[in-house]
């Protein structure tokens, strides 16, 4: 069964990383990882999807609840949420195919978003399954490179995922994020 | 407000901390440091070798209770401390690391004697820092002591770059309370609903047993243990470093469980229907096959660490927090019981000890370690510190030496560190100076730390050290004679004469070979006013009984043959 977890975590540098070298260490298997900024200064938001056949999802909350940089950690996967994948795919189509991508692209509401002589881009937003189809119809015309960032996930309704004591900000680093920890890599 | 330099607001930091004594070695990127050091009341221990800067420390925080600070320069002074670390790591020991690193121009530039530290020591640390500023210097090291000590103990490291050492800020120390940006999430992992379950467990048990780890030792529930115990009547096993948190020769103690531990601990935890872990993980050392372990038992867990529940053995009651406020709410909310069918079970099966044979063995063929290690503890009267290696001498210190206090055994349990011992001693001494320490150590893992023989003759303290020299590396030749045909491939292992390599350092040493002269060896050197070092030239192929394989059932132990004995 697949887990979605959101996290809020610190926004320094290293943060992904030491969440990286968790799954690591433990041998978590994860699916995908998506780390993006959020509403509130110095906090970015992980949405972590995994296999909790492989990997136990309780075991994997509760270790990122160790780092001290995880503000918040929430399974939602028992919860009505809203989840979004985004996807580029450039496919290969001459000038007389191009009709026959856009309609397909129109049903799947995705764009076209770049056209070349021999290739479009089309950019489809939506849960998982629905770009697996849409990628499923363009792979006999030759797929010649996709990419997707992974899920994306928000429960519904007015219950937020927020920080709501900003506490930690102001914990001992003078603006909540001067220490710079590990690396050089930003979350 | 004054301006100071990062250098000494690292020592103005470390004296609030309490701290009074660190273990180092200078090196370039740490210099700053160590110039303000000079100014401050910190007495500077200088090692031989970094790892001995963090076993020291180790040994300091285990044997006091409070953070022990080891202090490196950057790139291999660093690189040195990382198996101290993870040794720290395994043991849930407060320490905190001080290492240089080259300036924050160069870093990346692969400078003179740079290492991403940060990096390297991540998986082994509890939480690390790389100070980039100097004015959040006073705070990070608020926080690291924070973090060391508070929850699940464990290492902490900050790296601080040369420039923000020689930097200068306004001082002032911080007291608001420190809130961690995660704190409100582990408070979300203490559900306290489950107290009346686990009495109900209790009261309903036939067959309870506790499993006393070291988290009874880092809380400080030593009376708490004792009172729940001896109020429910519930015998008690022990963890290798549970040693020490519940008295050894109290009529409720089995003695210690696992892979060397009784055959009549194992089979209590086999045949149980309640355990009550406390403070312990279920390392594979202890359990054995996961798959037959306690197989009829219902399990509590009291658990500090929300990550030890069900990773190992799936619990039916995880009582999450700090074991000593666990027991303080459970005990009152448990009657009195009796357990007699259990007892009679339990010392019919203890009637069958083969630990305690060999004590009244004759040894024409040689010394026995056995023997060795209850002569200590008849000498010592069981009150002494003692601080062991890793390997078969450990395992008989485990079994022979009975303690019955608290912190009395230091010991790297989870990452099997050898070389551990020595080191560990000193910080051990420095923490508990009017106690008696004694070094139990192989020849093997001796010689991987000796150096540190130089730190015990500058220092002038008095430790006593014991080597069992069996000529092998003895714990890896017993694997090989049990599931390698005996083929003893390198751990047959030269050794210097001992006497001779403490005797350089200005430390006396002894050397003996029967049981007869063991006694007289270890008051002569009991009563010496400085270090000494005694070589005890040991039967060379003794193993360490009984046994549990690894990844074997708990209750399939190797047990000794019955020897007929000489009349």
């Amino acid at each position: 069964m697949k887990h979605t977890l959101v996290a809020l975590v610190q926004d320094k540098p290293g943060v992904l990383n030491r969440v990286a070298s968790l799954f690591r260490r433990r041998a978590f298997n994860i699916e995908s990882l998506t780390v993006g900024h959020t509403d509130q200064p110095h906090v970015s938001r992980m949405t972590i999807v995994l296999d909790s056949d492989n990997t136990s999802a309780h075991l994997v909350e509760a270790n990122l609840a160790k780092l001290v940089n995880v503000i918040d950690i929430q399974d939602v996967t028992n919860q009505e949420t809203i989840s979004r994948d985004l996807a580029l795919i450039k496919v290969r189509v001459d000038a007389a195919g191009r009709a026959e991508i856009a309609q397909l692209a129109e049903i799947f509401r995705a764009k076209i978003v770049d056209v070349a002589n021999d290739s479009v881009v089309v950019e489809v937003t939506g849960d998982e399954d629905k770009i697996d189809g849409l990628v499923e119809l363009l792979r006999p015309k030759g797929i010649l490179e996709m990419v997707r960032t992974g899920r994306i996930a928000m429960v519904r309704g007015n219950q937020a995922r927020k920080s709501t004591n900003g506490h930690y900000n102001g914990n001992g680093n003078g603006n909540g994020h001067v220490t710079r920890e590990v690396g050089a890599s930003s979350v | 407000m004054s301006k100071l330099a990062g250098a000494q607001i690292l020592w103005e930091c470390l004296v609030r901390e309490g701290v009074d004594v660190v273990f180092g070695y200078p090196g370039g990127a740490i210099l700053p440091s160590y110039d303000a050091m000079l100014q401050y009341p910190i007495h500077h221990v200088l090692v031989r070798h970094e790892q001995g800067a963090t076993h020291m420390a180790d040994g300091y925080a285990r044997a006091s209770g409070r953070v022990g600070v080891c202090v490196g320069t950057s790139g291999p002074g660093a690189t040195n401390m990382v198996t101290g670390l993870a040794t720290a790591m395994m043991d849930s020991v407060p320490i905190v690391a001080i290492t240089g690193q080259v300036g924050t121009k160069v870093i990346g530039s692969d400078a003179f004697q740079e290492t991403d530290v940060t990096g390297v020591t991540l998986p082994v640390t509890k939480h690390n820092y790389l100070v980039t500023h100097v004015q959040d210097l006073a705070e990070t090291i608020r926080e690291a002591f924070y973090i060391a000590r508070h929850g699940r103990p464990g290492p902490v490291l900050i790296d601080i770059p040369k420039d923000v050492q020689l930097a200068q800020t306004e001082f002032e120390y911080p007291t608001e309370p420190i809130h961690l940006p995660n704190e409100r999430l582990l408070e979300k992992y203490v559900p306290q609903e489950y107290f009346a379950r686990a009495a109900e467990l209790i009261a309903n048990a036939q067959r309870p047993l506790i499993l006393a780890g070291h988290g009874i030792l880092l809380s400080g529930a030593m009376d708490e243990v004792l009172e729940f115990a001896e109020k429910t009547n519930i015998p008690v096993a022990l963890t290798l470093l549970g040693i020490g948190s519940f008295p050894a020769e109290h009529p409720l103690c089995l003695g210690m469980m696992g892979m060397h531990g009784g055959v009549y601990v194992n089979e209590a935890i086999q045949n149980a229907d309640l355990l009550l872990a406390m403070g312990m993980r279920f390392d594979d050392r202890v359990t054995g096959n996961l798959k037959t372990y306690s197989p009829n038992s219902k399990k509590i867990h009291f658990e500090i660490d929300p990550t030890e529940i069900n990773k190992n053995v799936k619990v039916d009651v995880p009582l999450l927090g700090d074991v000593k406020q666990s027991l303080q709410k459970l005990t009152p909310m448990v009657e009195p019981k009796r357990h007699d069918a259990w007892w009679q079970h339990l010392q019919r099966a203890m009637q069958e000890d083969p630990i305690r044979d060999v004590l009244d063995w004759e040894s024409p063929d040689g010394l026995m370690s056995e023997h060795v290690v209850h002569d200590l503890w008849t000498a010592t009267e069981g009150e002494a510190i003692v601080v062991t290696d890793v390997g078969q001498h450990q395992m008989w210190e485990a079994q022979y030496y009975l303690h019955n206090k608290p912190y009395t055994l230091i010991t790297s349990g989870g990452l099997g560190t050898m070389g551990y011992a020595l080191p560990a001693a000193i910080g051990a001494k420095f923490a508990q100076p009017d106690k008696e320490v004694w070094v139990i150590a192989g020849d093997g893992g001796f010689q991987m730390t000796m150096a540190e023989l130089a730190t015990v003759a500058q220092e002038k303290i008095k430790i006593n050290i014991a080597i069992l020299n069996n000529g092998y590396l003895g714990m890896v030749r017993q694997w090989q004679e049990f599931f390698y045909d005996a083929r003893y491939a390198a751990t047959p292992i030269f050794s210097p004469e001992f006497t001779k390599i403490a005797g350089a350092y200005g430390i006396p040493g002894y050397v003996v070979d029967n049981r007869a002269d063991v006694q007289a060896v270890l008051d002569k050197v009991r009563s010496s006013p400085g270090p000494a070092l005694i070589e005890f030239r040991v039967k060379m192929e003794d193993a360490v009984y009984p046994m549990v394989p690894a990844g074997a059932n708990l209750h399939d132990m190797i047990k000794r043959e019955k020897i007929a004995q000489p009349v």
